[in-house]
Parts: structure tokens; C-alpha cells; sequence
């Protein structure tokens, strides 16, 4: 049995910003995690924007959190946490001037959010700055203060902060059970991964199943009801068409279809927004992307269908039309931190601190650490540096010049580097180092890769999975 | 940085045949940099006969044909051999940088022949919809897998398009004990050669469904089934025409693209619907000294055929550089 002070249910962005919050103070905190890595769940298929703020209502909780989670990845945590932000702005497009007044309207309700530097800019503006807009775009809000990271890097990097700071993160916890107990200052006695744990304080934050947890807490029971989103990104070769990350004027339920730029220097397109009611259905469909398609070509004519090489779709864990992030009175030390819709990937980090001070109004101390490791390394990627900078590498590790994943000049460290992070699966080696998500899909690397699993994990090939238990890769051994 | 007379990229059947013709031609410090720990490219993992026939007149398999360029290349004074090299650069005028373990090292050749190859299309490039399971693989992934792994990718298959290395792959993974259930293609005739429809799929009893598409993947975690539909001349799916196939491996077999990304970098021009160089001329490309040949530049059904026309881009260079006189190929 172990105890802890807070037990946080979710390693998605959610949960990650808020033990990384957390520990900065006195606290042992446990983290669980039901898949074999961090960032598994809805934060690994999003967007990856973080929004200025605006297209949200300006009394709603997610308007306040997104400008706020915005200020502190731009201001703090790109540079505490070594993220990749590319700060480059976004812009709302109208396609007539008659819906000048509605960016007037979204112009008035950000800049009465806090969000900074708002401007209606011209065709002329647009033409010298965006100059793949097709000829429909009349004009446009300029929000200088939206950016780009990578989501999954932006988790694992508040993950790895946490646990440099003391955080264990249990993967592969599935909480199954929890009870409430009243023994030593423990409130919940909670079952995982085969383990039960004690805690005064439950923070959930599981994303899709957020519902379910509140349901073994015995707090009121609210509804998830999934949106899917289908996101398509085209070959990098094809990134100087998009500087910008480019919105159509917003929708009753989503912001539209947009152009975006990743981190990595693909442009995307997307991401759809329908209602289903299958938590795991991840799969696209064919009007999905053609509906991406026919969204970004009425901003951009140049983007075309042969330019897609890869594409997925997430789930948005809708509750409501706001974020969810309460203390539960039928449970005592329950925090909820649910229906982290978007823009819950910006407003994370904002979102941890209001955890925070819900906790600490509730009785738990927040004493700071007098050592509290506020920077996290940076991992070396290759594709992300100059040359002269690959050069002194090689020099000191020659195994950067071994090179693994010849589209995307992933060498051997990284991937090596990346297992000790913590990838347990493919998908984790790609999340973290690119390999496999170049133009061959990892037809040239994947043996490699397992192999280089293989060793490191000391599985069997047969265990080698996709992204946990059930997507092995290979059936068989031959002897 | 260093330089030499002429730098080779790729040592597959075509950078071999390049480098040898070169060398016979009389270029004397030829420097062939492959990114694997052999040579033989794609070769290697082709262990099937079909080698061969027209040169060697022999029935030879993969690496047994690339063996006997190989020894020869192995011989040749006048050529060295960087392996585990991987050329990351390529600029106008001709300085190659490329990485190795431990060492990052800038060339300036006097001329280049690029011999990179193709890589496949992708699932990601028809596309298909629906769920990104495990088991999906493009059909020279599972070659390598199981020819020189020794790893069996899974219980049952389905084989998306009907391109030479699906058939050839149709009849390995039954020998491996798999079960191939059908192999789906959407034109009317098959992509591959017909001794390979004959001896892949008929002489095991596979069936091959021609003007039939796949509408989608299924499979949580790992692929549990397909659909398939029969397509109009439009290639639309025909109402009601559509059945199911369960199956835990998808193999995509539909098409190989030259891999000519180091020619972009120069600034050469490149055709974008086949991503081969625009060139008028066989090996020739729109920079003067730089050459493309084999599946770089443009996709063959023969690796003979890549061969002779590798050592015509070799003789080209040498020309280039001064020596011997090359042939004319002309693009047939
Ligand atoms: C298509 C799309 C695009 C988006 N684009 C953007 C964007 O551009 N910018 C932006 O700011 N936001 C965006 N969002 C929203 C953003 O992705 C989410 O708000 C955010 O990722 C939610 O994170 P989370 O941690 O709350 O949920 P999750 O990431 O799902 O984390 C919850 C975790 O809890 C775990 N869990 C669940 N049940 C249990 C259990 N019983 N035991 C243990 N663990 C459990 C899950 O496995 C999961 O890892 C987008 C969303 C979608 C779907």
C-alpha cells in the first residue's frame, strides 16, 4: 500500500501540468496512468496550437484559462521545459467584409480577456505576410500572441519535469476502484495497475473517462460526450505555403477548419468536429477528409489532396460547453479538472495553478521546496539544429552519426535517448523523436527501431507494440 | 573538406554499376557512400530468384546478383567504399555532406551520381480511411521483416494493390505459414509482372480481386478487418458490392516513388508527378554533373535493366569529367 498526499488519475496534458504545479511544494504525488505512456489519451492528437485567447466567451472559464495557460507557455514554461514554441501568430479570416463587425466582436471580447496585441489587418497586410490566401480572404484578426508546440513533447516535458522534482508517474495504472476510507488523513483508497494507493486529495483528470472516474468516486455524475476531430498534414516539403495558423470565422461548436503550420514544419489541416459516441473511435473517414480539404482550400487553393502523407483523429472530451474544474462537496478532496476541450492543450498550464489554489483552499499545505528544478533539459534533436551544432555532437557521441530514420535524420542516441525518457512503444519513439513520421512511414527504420527496443527494453520482439498491449507488431519468430 | 573526382550516392545495384562502369571508363577516385552496413540496397532483402536472367543468364536471387558486383566493386582500386554514410546534403555545385558514425564530413566532387533509389507509397497516400492499427505495413517493410529478421508480422493478410513486391510477398508470407486472404487491386489488370501474378498467387490458390478498393481499416490496437468494395471506371465503390475481410496484416503494395530528395536540395528540377528528375536524357538531370540512375531515376521492373542503365550514367560522368565517351541513351 502506498500513501500519498495527492494522487492525480490522468498523465494527459491536463494532469501533467498539474503535478508539475504541484511539485514545488512538500507533497508526495503520484500520477496514474492507465496506458503504457504519458500523453496517450487526447492530448496526443490535437492541433497543437496555443491559442491567443480569443473565439471563447469572455465569462467562461476556458476564455480566462487560455489566456492565462498562453502567457505562462510563452513568458515560462517554453523556456523552463526547453519546449519547441513557434510563436507565430494567428489570423482569423472573413471572406466578406460584411463579417467585419463579427471580428470586431471577437477583437472586443479577446482584448476584454486580457489577450494582447489584436489587430483587423487588410488584404494588403495579408497579401505582404500570408501570401498563399486565396483570392476569396478580404481580411483578417491578427492575434500576434498564438503559437505552435508539439503536443505529446509538451507533456512529456512537463512529465519529466515532475519526476525531476519527485512526481512518480505510474504507467500503465488503470484506476479500477476507488473507495472512500477515513484512516490517518487519508480520504480515498484507490485500486491500479494491481496496486492500491491512499491519498487525501484525488485530482481527476482523465480526459474521455473523466465521467467514469467521478462515478467511482461517488461525486455527481456528469457526461463526456466525445467530439471527433480528423487532422491531416502534408508533406514538409509543402510548409513555406503557411506562416501564420489561419482560422475561418468560428461556428456555434468549433473554430472551423484551419491551416496550421506544426511544430515540426508540416502544414495541417483540420480538424473536423462531429459527435460520437464511441470513446474509442479514432478512426477518419472519407467525408471527414474531404471536408478538411474543402475547408482549407477555400483559404488556400494551393493546398491539394496529394500533398496529405499522413493523418489521424482525436477526441475532444467535451462536458457542457465550458471546462469542468471544481471541488466535489460529495466528495470530500475530490478535484475535478473535466471536459478539457479545446483549448485545454493552452490552458494547461493555467489550469494547474487554479488545481492549486483549489487544493490549497481545502487544507492541503502548499509548502515550497527549497529546491524546486524548475528547468528541464532539452533533449538533442538533430532535425532541430544547425549543422555545426550536428557536427560537435558527433564529436562527443559518434553515435549521432549513426543515422536511424533517414527522412526525418533521427540517429541512434535519440532514439536510445528517448526509451530512457520513457517510450515504451513505436509510437512513443516517434512521438518524441520524429523517426517513422517522415515521408516512408517508417518503411526504411522500423526493423531498426525495434531492435534498438529490443536491447534497450529487454523484450522479446513479440512485445514490441505499437502503443500498448493488443498492437504487438510482429505474430512470430522464426528459429 | 575533402575533395574527389566522383561521389556516388547509394550503393544498390545502380550506384555498383555506376561505379564500376566509371571506373572501366577511367575516373580514378570514385567515392560511394551507402547508408547501410552492406552493400546490395534493396537487393539484400529480395531473396527470391528472378535475377539476373538477362545479364548473368542465370537465375540468381537478390543478394546473389548484387554479390557479384559487389566482389568486383570490392576489387576495383580506383573505387572507395564509405558504408554506414548518410548523405543529409547536397548543394548546385556538387558539395555532398554526409554523416557517419562518428564523423560528419563535407566532399566536394567534381561530379555526382545519385542512386538513392525509391521508397513505397504509403497507405497515407491513396488514402485509406479509418483506424491506424498495428499491422499496416508497406509490403517491402514486411520483406525486410521477415526476410532478414526472421520475423513473422502476423496470422493472416490482405495485400493492398498488386505491385511486384505484394505478389512476391503474397507467396512468402504463405511459406512463413501465414494466410494471404485476397489481394486487392483497383485497376482492371494487375501492377506486376505476370510470372509473378502466376507463380505468387495462382500456384497457391490466392485469390486477386481486380477493380476492387479497400473503403477502410478496422482494429483497435491491432488491424481486425477490411472492406472492400468493387469500383466503376471511375474508380468510385459500387453500391452494395461491398464485403469484409478479416485479417490481422494489411500489406500496401501500390507503387514506388524515386527517392530524389538530395536532387531537390541542389535545386535540380524535379517532376512532381513522378518525383524522377525532368531531364530529357536517361541518367541525366537539369545540373550539369550531376547524374541520377537506377529507381532514382525512374522506377524499373528489372533490376538487370537498372543495371545497364547505371553503367551508361557512370560512363556519363566519366564523360563528364574528361574521360572515355559515354553512350547516348536516349529516354525510350
Ligand atoms: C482534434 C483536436 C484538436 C485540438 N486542438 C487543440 C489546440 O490546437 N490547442 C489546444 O489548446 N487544445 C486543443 N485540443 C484540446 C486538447 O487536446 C485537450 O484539451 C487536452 O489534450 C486534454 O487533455 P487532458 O489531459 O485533459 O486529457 P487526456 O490527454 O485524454 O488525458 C487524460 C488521461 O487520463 C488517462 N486515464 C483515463 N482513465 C483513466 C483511469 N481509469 N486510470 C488511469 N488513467 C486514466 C487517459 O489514458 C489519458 O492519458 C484539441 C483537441 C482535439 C481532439
Amino acid at each position: 500500500m502506498e500513501t500519498c498526499d495527492v494522487l492525480i488519475v490522468g498523465a494527459g496534458v491536463t494532469g501533467a501540468a498539474i503535478a508539475r504545479e504541484l511539485s514545488r511544494y512538500k507533497l508526495k504525488i503520484f500520477l496514474l496512468e492507465k496506458e503504457v505512456e504519458a500523453a496517450f489519451g487526447v492530448s496526443k492528437s490535437n492541433s497543437g496550437i496555443i491559442h491567443a485567447g480569443t473565439q471563447n466567451p469572455p465569462s467562461s472559464l476556458k476564455g480566462r484559462l487560455c489566456v492565462e495557460g498562453n502567457r505562462l507557455i510563452r513568458e515560462e514554461l517554453s523556456k523552463d521545459l526547453g519546449l519547441t514554441f513557434v510563436q507565430c501568430g494567428q489570423l482569423i479570416v472573413i471572406f466578406d467584409l460584411k463579417d467585419l463587425p463579427a471580428l470586431e466582436k471577437i477583437k472586443k471580447e479577446g482584448g476584454e480577456l486580457g489577450v494582447k496585441g489584436l489587430e483587423i489587418v487588410d488584404r494588403a497586410w495579408l497579401d505582404a505576410r500570408e501570401p498563399n490566401l486565396g483570392p476569396e480572404v478580404k481580411a483578417a484578426l491578427y492575434a500576434p500572441t498564438a503559437g505552435i508546440v508539439s503536443p505529446y513533447r509538451f507533456v512529456y516535458a512537463l512529465v519529466e519535469n515532475a519526476a525531476a522534482n519527485g512526481v512518480e508517474l505510474k504507467t500503465s495504472h488503470k484506476v479500477t476502484a476507488i473507495r472512500r476510507v477515513d484512516e490517518g488523513g487519508a480520504r480515498f483508497e484507490v485500486e491500479a495497475g494491481g496496486e492500491t494507493y491512499r491519498t487525501r486529495f484525488l485530482v481527476n483528470a482523465a480526459g474521455l473517462f473523466a465521467d467514469e472516474i467521478s462515478a467511482l468516486a461517488g461525486a455527481p455524475s456528469f457526461k463526456i460526450t466525445p467530439r471527433k476531430g480528423e487532422e491531416y498534414l502534408l508533406d514538409k516539403k509543402r510548409g513555406h505555403l503557411v506562416n501564420h495558423i489561419i482560422f475561418p470565422l468560428p461556428s456555434e461548436n468549433s473554430k472551423g477548419i484551419l491551416i496550421i503550420k506544426t511544430s515540426d514544419g508540416n502544414p495541417m489541416i483540420g480538424p473536423t468536429a462531429h459527435e460520437t459516441g464511441d470513446k474509442a473511435d479514432l478512426s477518419t473517414t472519407d467525408e471527414g477528409l474531404a471536408e478538411a480539404l474543402a475547408g482549407a482550400r477555400r483559404m488556400m487553393p494551393s493546398i491539394s489532396r496529394g500533398d496529405i502523407i499522413a493523418y489521424f483523429a482525436g477526441l475532444r472530451p467535451a462536458c457542457g460547453r465550458d471546462f469542468v474544474i471544481r471541488r466535489e462537496d460529495a466528495a470530500p478532496g475530490l478535484i475535478t479538472a473535466a471536459g478539457i476541450q479545446s483549448p485545454g492543450l493552452t490552458a494547461a498550464p493555467a489550469i494547474a495553478v487554479m488545481a492549486a489554489d483549489i487544493l490549497k483552499t481545502h487544507g492541503l499545505g502548499l509548502e515550497p521546496k527549497k529546491e524546486f528544478h524548475r528547468l528541464r533539459p532539452r533533449p538533442a534533436h538533430l532535425f532541430q539544429i544547425p549543422p555545426e551544432e550536428t557536427k560537435r555532437l558527433i564529436a562527443k557521441n559518434p553515435a549521432y552519426g549513426d543515422i536511424v530514420c533517414r527522412c526525418e535524420m533521427v540517429s541512434a542516441v535519440e532514439i536510445r535517448d528517448a526509451i530512457k525518457r520513457g517510450a515504451r512503444t513505436l509510437d512513443g519513439v516517434k512521438f518524441r523523436t520524429r523517426a517513422q513520421s517522415g515521408r516512408c512511414h517508417g518503411g526504411f527504420c522500423t526493423t531498426r527501431i525495434i531492435k534498438i527496443m529490443r536491447e534497450e527494453l529487454g523484450l522479446p520482439v513479440t512485445e514490441i507494440t505499437k502503443r500498448g498491449p493488443g498492437s504487438e507488431l510482429i505474430k512470430g519468430e522464426r528459429i | 573538406m575533402t575533395e574527389r573526382e566522383l561521389v556516388i550516392v547509394g550503393g544498390g545495384p545502380a550506384g555498383l554499376a555506376a561505379a564500376l562502369a566509371a571506373g572501366e571508363a577511367g575516373v580514378k577516385d570514385i567515392l560511394l557512400i551507402e547508408r547501410d552496413q552492406h552493400l546490395g540496397g534493396i537487393l539484400n532483402q529480395c531473396i527470391h530468384t528472378g535475377f539476373g536472367l538477362h545479364r548473368f543468364k542465370a537465375e540468381l536471387t537478390g543478394p546473389e546478383y548484387a554479390d557479384r558486383f559487389v566482389k568486383t566493386v570490392e576489387k576495383a582500386p580506383e573505387i572507395e567504399v564509405s558504408l554506414r554514410s548518410f548523405a543529409v546534403k547536397l548543394t548546385g555545385d556538387r558539395v555532398i555532406t554526409y554523416l557517419k558514425p562518428g564523423a560528419m564530413e563535407e566532399v566536394k566532387a567534381r561530379a555526382v551520381i545519385l542512386a538513392t533509389g525509391c521508397r513505397e507509397r504509403t497507405r497515407e497516400m491513396i488514402p485509406i480511411c479509418g483506424s491506424r492499427p498495428a499491422g499496416v505495413y508497406p509490403a517491402g517493410l514486411a520483406q525486410k521483416m521477415i526476410n532478414l529478421e526472421g520475423w513473422i508480422p502476423g496470422k493472416e493478410a490482405v495485400i493492398v494493390g498488386s505491385g511486384d513486391i505484394g505478389l512476391i510477398m503474397a507467396r512468402r508470407m504463405t511459406l512463413e505459414g501465414m494466410k494471404v486472404k485476397a489481394v486487392i487491386e483497383i485497376q482492371k489488370t494487375t501492377r506486376g509482372l505476370t510470372r509473378n501474378v502466376v507463380q505468387c498467387l495462382e500456384d497457391y490458390g490466392i485469390p486477386l480481386h481486380l477493380r476492387h478498393k479497400i473503403l477502410k481499416i478496422t482494429g483497435r490496437d491491432r488491424v481486425e478487418k477490411v472492406e472492400v468494395v468493387r469500383v466503376d471506371d471511375n474508380f468510385a465503390g459500387i453500391p452494395r458490392s461491398g464485403f469484409e475481410i478479416r485479417c490481422d496484416t494489411v500489406l500496401i503494395s501500390v507503387g514506388l516513388i524515386p527517392e530524389n530528395e538530395l536532387l531537390e536540395m541542389a535545386g535540380a528540377q524535379i517532376d512532381p508527378k513522378t518525383n524522377g528528375p525532368l531531364s530529357a536524357r536517361v541518367n541525366f538531370t537539369s545540373i550539369p554533373g550531376i547524374f541520377v540512375c537506377g529507381n532514382a531515376f525512374r522506377v524499373y521492373d528489372l533490376a538487370d535493366n537498372v543495371s545497364l542503365d547505371s553503367e551508361s550514367a557512370g560512363r556519363s560522368a566519366a564523360e563528364y569529367l574528361g574521360k572515355g565517351s559515354a553512350d547516348r541513351g536516349n529516354l525510350s
